[in-house]
């Protein structure tokens, strides 16, 4: 007992000393940060197709493979690229899919993507991007956290850690899900050797919106805010005699998580919502309401300052019966992120969210067949894939890259996945190079080694 | 952090200097590399752009030109350099040559046997440690903190050594015990607790990681995993010296006459993640299994980022490629293997039934003519296997062969009557599986095989099985190893031997197989790393943070120690008295040091905000799994047995659904299995359970060799919320009405200790106020605490149970302070 009064004298000094920022900061993991520089977007909404959707069928036509279908590339095409079930001679599936242009940029995508081919003129459409991986959870695991090897941080993590949220109800990160689950699993939302206070929260649209969100049977909202009152004067106590500065930030996480208990139902709480928008997405019928409602939450979390949305959708991994496969996948999401990214424009946001779309890879020109009575699909294909941006930042009306006429290579302006996470940290003001954090002797990046920003993406 | 604690010393070439030249210059002007013909590694070559009035060097730092690439150094750092130069820029002898100034690093050194140094206060030092601590302090003019009371030491010593908190009992047996030596017996009391084992077993499952699932897409159920986490907790309990403890893991199965349990502690290696994505190609797979291997004994006992090394000369460190395929070469030639390793009382029971058991299952197998088919599908999975390419369906169904049934090869080669019955079995199971990939879907119904697999897995869960585990065996001729260019398993370099790491010791002499020499190398008195990487690990435990807090890594770019001498005195100690962890454990915590109070240290933290100096002990937030054991111990739900297979407690629903290879789901465990420790949850790599993860487990990705501590909202819905969180409060209340219902006792069996006036005044008042609440609100008292306690009201219940909540809740109660 003899240091209490100097101590308890101390502590309230250091609290006068810091300033209010700074002793935020040291409760908040969370806390808004400046970024590096000035951004082009606040937020970001992530639209992770999982499994690897076919480009061929969706954004990159290739009316050469017809010519071909039915018969095998000659060796000297597909010499040093990696297959994961198709032998290189396999035969070529020519694609069914009828392109459009689109806009007045007149951007050509699938008759499977009629509701995004009408936002052409907002997307920039990447035809040259390529990844290393063939297999989808190190898929996944590049896309995510840039590299192979797991055990990183993922972007949203990243984010979460560059810039903190705005959002005084909701953690930084928020992943949706849809589908049959990702291969990667919780793995393509984890903070890595990052606090876990960056990892993705998963909300959900039934059931509890977030686990363990619901006061227990019997604690009504006003037990609810007693048990809340008695812990945090029972901490202040402590400390008092610990002298503790880390307590703070334990007694600030309790008043976020009573505030997420508040806001968190309300998101889900369309009452609100026009009729009209309700009709846009597709809210209320199927099969598009799962991802109908995922999308409409995205919006309003970013209305209300949520950082990074991820809405992870599985699976596009269509070895077989493509074309029935694409048709259903798209169906369910084609018409919801139209209407998103519709709505986003009406109400002034897009400008400051960013849009992605894409997956851990492409799929082969070839197709494959497992067995002889199903209709083929296409294998893994990492050399040449398209994923799009959109919103804050994003020059849109635009097609970056080029690939071969089958389908096979980039021939031009090739966008690594680096360079793809480069250009997203840079559209919140982040510089890659700089957002690092020291772990295991060395500092990381989401970059890793590599990745360059792609300027001619940029508005 | 540290920088005002510096600034009142002197510079220092090695403290100050070289780490900045090794991290920030030599990467270019270096032994490599040398940009504008500079070097920056020894004196002579450095000297042109040193001088004290014209210095080159400190020119471009100084006008921020150097180094190009940021982190920029800072004013602080910048300012080391000018006064070194300024002073002539001396450079100790001996670091000349670049080769011998790497293998300088002070890790790399041998372990010295230090004197503890004379303290002026020569009344505080309870042992050694205190007084290379307090030598320490009082070079700052800084007194240690006053000893913490008994009832936090209890507190902190239960949490410490069995991860459990202690009973009201306890503490008031502690408290009354007035012996001398009343201390001691505590600590010597927890050091033979079976909790001990369990506790200190769980940062060594994080470095081994440990899952009871394959990981990536797939993700299959690993059902034998836990056998070694079992050894684990009794070599730990049995205080096993730690270089049998690292043989056992390493090589146990090379060691003459090997036993069951020397073989199951191979265990250890069987933790990689293993990869059955179909057309995955295996090699690669297994070639990525080997390198984890070897990064992973970097990482756990030398304390190095030997991975690093994978695809080129590890950067800082003087860890070669070569280094790293040399290492990969000792697991090159070890297999994968599950073996029988039955558990006491299964071998009578199930070699009394094997007979039955064969004759049902052969009738089984016959009434479908499993044979018939059986043999020419196997023909042609060699064809397959020979003509890749030639047949698409055949090729699927053999990478799904080489997916799922583990050395599927070694079966398929072997003929069917020298098969043991096991591989017989395991081929059958997978052919009755898998044939449909190969045939029409019209002879596949005809067959029944998906009744027939129904019915063979009724037949064994009827019939008394033994239990196995997953162990390395190595081939009888070993794979040659190369480097990997780039680390590509396709792009073999020169061919490697399994030898350890050139710069340091070499191995000892003898003619053991290749893995028992380098595990034998590991445990070598001669090495510099092994010893101190563990001690460093077992002090991190008991004070937050390592004498070396870069705990994963030694090398050049990890920090060095705080207390130099204070490690190489604890590291010698352990290896030359039996590499005994107990007695290193109690060691620590006898001292002085480890039982000051935790209390902050305002006039200090200020200079010294890390407590690297550790002028008290620091209060830490618990372990995922030490804040679910705390919540059932103190509501008596805890289920105690130690060891065992894992448990899955019950899982909120939608979890298990957001990953793709889980098609096993959750089967919830009954009665006591659903208390047990946080250590025994079943850990299913792409789907954790959430709260060991919201309190920052570890994903069992990678050696993970210190945990983070963070504070989120999600942790305080887990712990608010949590149907796991909400029963423990119900437990604690119904003791606390049972026992004596009074806030003291709540205080006493939470947290040790007896609350203040001003905490009993809150909780008293809240406990009213609620009671009152609950009268009000209908069935709410009910539904908060649906149990009836005789002769206690509803609205009472409820209102304890609200409060034990809150208990639980406390940052003190998730703290060891």
């Amino acid at each position: 007992m003899l240091h209490d009064l100097p101590r308890r004298h101390f502590f309230r000094s250091l609290g006068g000393m810091l300033g209010g920022v700074a002793l935020a900061e040291l409760s908040d993991p969370l806390a808004a940060r400046k970024p590096h520089f000035a951004p082009t977007a606040k937020n970001v909404i992530f639209f992770f197709q999982e499994g690897g959707p076919s480009h061929i069928d969706l954004y990159d036509p290739k009316p050469t493979l017809r010519k071909w279908h039915g018969q095998p590339l000659p060796a000297s095409m597909t010499k040093d690229l990696n297959f994961v079930f198709v032998k290189p001679d396999a035969k070529v599936l020519g694609s069914e899919r009828v392109f459009q242009p689109h806009g007045q940029s007149g951007t050509e995508f699938s008759d499977y993507l009629p509701r995004i081919g009408a936002n052409a003129d907002s997307i920039c459409l990447v035809r040259s991007m390529h990844t290393e991986a063939f297999n989808h959870h190190p898929g996944q695991s590049l896309l995510f956290t840039g590299a192979t090897q797991f055990g990183r941080p993922t972007a949203g993590a990243w984010v979460s850690y560059g810039l903190g949220t705005e959002s005084r109800e909701m953690p930084a990160f928020v992943v949706l899900s849809s589908g049959k689950g990702t291969s990667g699993g919780s793995m393509n939302w984890a903070s890595g050797f990052l606090p876990s206070s960056y990892a993705g929260t998963v909300f959900r649209s039934s059931g509890e919106p977030i686990l363990y969100l619901p006061n227990p049977p019997g604690i009504s909202t006003g037990t609810q805010r007693a048990r809340l009152d008695l812990i945090r004067r029972l901490n202040e106590e402590r400390q008092y005699e610990t002298g503790d500065t880390a307590t703070a930030s334990r007694i600030h996480s309790y008043e976020l998580a009573f505030r997420m208990q508040a806001a968190a139902p309300k998101f889900l709480d369309f009452s609100r919502e026009s009729a009209k928008t309700l009709e846009d997405y597709g809210v209320n019928r199927e099969p598009t309401r799962p991802y109908a409602v995922n999308c409409l939450l995205a919006r309003r979390m970013v209305e209300r300052g949520v950082r990074f949305v991820m809405l992870a959708h599985a699976s596009w991994d269509d070895h077989q019966e493509l074309n029935r496969k694409l048709k259903k996948n798209c169906e369910v999401t084609d018409g919801p992120i139209g209407a998103l990214i519709h709505d986003l424009k009406e109400r002034g946001l897009l400008d400051s969210t960013l849009l992605v779309w894409a997956g851990e890879f492409g799929r082969t020109p070839m197709g494959q067949l497992e067995r002889v009575d199903e209709d083929p699909g296409r294998d893994h294909h990492p050399n040449c894939f398209s994923i799009w941006a959109a919103g804050g930042g994003i020059r849109g009306g635009q097609v970056i890259g080029k690939t071969d006429e089958l389908g096979l290579r980039v021939t031009d302006h090739p966008v690594h996945i680096h360079d793809l996470q480069a250009t997203m940290l840079h559209c919140l003001g982040l510089d890659h190079t700089r957002l690092t954090h020291r772990h295991m002797g060395r500092d990381f990046r989401l970059t890793d080694v590599g990745g360059k920003v792609v300027r001619q993406m940029l508005a | 952090m540290m920088i005002p604690l510096l600034a009142f010393l002197a510079v220092d070439f090695a403290r100050d200097i070289e780490p900045l030249l090794a991290s920030r210059c030599t990467g270019c002007h270096g032994e490599r590399t040398q940009m504008k013909g500079l070097r920056l590694d020894n004196r002579a070559a450095a000297a042109r752009v040193l001088g004290a009035a014209d210095s080159l060097l400190l020119q471009k730092l100084e006008d921020g030109s150097m180094p190009p690439v940021k982190p920029k150094l800072t004013a602080a750092e910048v300012a080391r350099f000018r006064e070194w130069i300024e002073g002539g820029a001396p450079w100790p002898d001996g670091t000349k040559k670049p080769a011998a100034a790497k293998a300088r690093h002070w890790s790399f050194e041998p372990v010295r046997t230090a004197t503890p140094p004379v303290t002026r206060n020569r009344a505080w030092p309870r042992n050694e440690i205190d007084r290379f601590i307090l030598a320490r302090l009082e070079k700052e003019a800084w007194e240690p903190s006053p000893e913490a009371e008994k009832s936090t030491l209890i507190r902190r010593l239960s949490l410490d050594l069995t991860g459990l908190p202690p009973t009201a009992g306890e503490v008031f047996a502690f408290l009354t015990d007035n012996r001398g030596d009343a201390y001691e017996r505590l600590v010597d009391r927890l050091l033979e607790s079976p909790h001990f084992g369990e506790r200190w077993a769980r940062p060594w499952l994080d470095q081994a990681r440990y899952a009871d699932s394959d990981g990536y897409e797939k993700d299959y159920v690993r059902p034998h995993a836990w056998r070694w986490r079992h050894w684990v907790i009794g070599a730990i309990n049995d205080d096993m010296p730690f270089d049998r403890f690292t043989v056992e893991q390493i090589a146990g199965d090379l060691l003459p006459g090997a036993t069951v349990d020397q073989r199951i502690a191979t265990g250890f290696h069987r933790n990689t993640l293993t990869n059955r994505e179909g057309g995955v190609n295996n090699e690669q797979f297994r070639v990525e299994q080997v390198m984890d291997r070897a990064a992973t004994i970097g990482s756990v006992w030398l304390g190095l980022t030997f991975g690093c090394a994978q695809c080129h000369d590890h950067k800082y460190d003087p860890v070669s490629q070569k280094d790293f395929y040399q290492m990969f070469a000792f697991f090159n030639s070890a297999d994968e293997l599950d073996i029988d390793a039955p558990l006491a009382g299964e071998m009578g029971p199930y070699l009394a039934a094997l007979p039955e058991y064969r004759k049902k299952r052969e009738a089984l197998l016959a009434g479908c003519g499993v044979a018939k088919h059986q043999a020419p599908w196997e023909a042609r999975m060699k064809e397959a296997r020979a003509q890749p390419g030639k047949w698409t369906d055949w090729d699927h169904a053999f990478d799904a062969l080489t997916k799922y049934l583990d050395n599927a090869l070694t079966i398929l080669d072997t003929p069917p009557a020298q098969r043991t019955q096991k591989q017989t079995d395991a081929m059958t199971d997978h052919f009755v599986r898998n044939y449909h990939r190969v045939i029409s879907k019209d002879l596949w119904k005809e067959l029944r095989f998906v009744e027939l697999r129904r019915k063979l897995t009724e037949l064994r869960v009827g019939f008394p099985a033994l239990s196995e585990a997953p162990v390395l065996v190595e081939r009888p001729v070993r794979r040659p190893s190369h480097v990997l260019t780039r680390g590509d398993w396709k792009n073999p370099g020169a061919a490697v031997e399994p030898l350890p790491p050139a710069f340091l010791h070499t191995v000892p002499a003898g003619v053991e197989p290749p893995r028992l020499t380098l595990a034998r190398w590991l445990v070598a008195p001669e090495n510099p790393l092994t010893a101190r990487v563990a001690v460093n690990r077992i002090w991190q435990e008991l004070f937050g943070r390592g004498l070396v807090r870069t705990a994963e890594d030694f090398g050049a770019q990890g920090e060095k120690p705080s207390h130099p001498e204070l490690l190489d005195w604890l590291a010698a100690r352990f290896r030359d008295s039996g590499w005994k962890r107990k007695a290193l454990i109690k060691t620590i915590v006898m001292s002085a040091t480890y039982r000051q109070s935790s209390a902050a240290r305002p006039e200090i933290d200020a200079r010294d905000a890390g407590n690297t100096l550790l002028s008290h002990q620091s209060r830490l937030r618990l372990p995922a799994e030490t804040i679910r054991d705390s919540a059932l111990a103190v509501s008596e739900l805890l289920h105690t047995a130690v060891g065992g297979r894992s448990v899955r407690p019950p899982l909120p629903d939608g979890v298990i659904e957001l990953a793709y290879g889980t098609d096993a789901g959750w089967p919830e465990s009954t009665g006591r299995d659903r208390y047990r420790r946080g250590l025994y949850i079943h850990f299913q790599r792409t789907v954790p359970y959430p709260q060991l993860m919201n309190f920052d487990a570890p994903d069992a990705s990678l050696a993970a060799c210190k945990r983070e501590r963070s504070t989120t909202p999600l942790q305080a819905l887990n712990l608010l919320n949590d149907p796991v969180f909400i029963e423990a409060a119900q437990g604690l209340a119904a003791r606390m009405l049972r026992e004596s219902p009074t806030v003291e006792h709540l205080f006493r069996s939470c947290l040790s200790r007896k609350p203040t006036s001003r905490e009993s005044g809150l909780a008293r008042e809240f406990l009213r106020d609620q009671e009152q609440r609950f009268a009000s609100e209908g069935d709410a008292a009910r539904k908060l605490h649906p149990v009836e306690l005789p002769g206690i009201s509803p609205e009472k219940a409820a209102a304890w149970t609200a409060l034990a909540s809150a208990m639980l809740n406390l940052e003190e109660f998730i703290t060891r302070e």
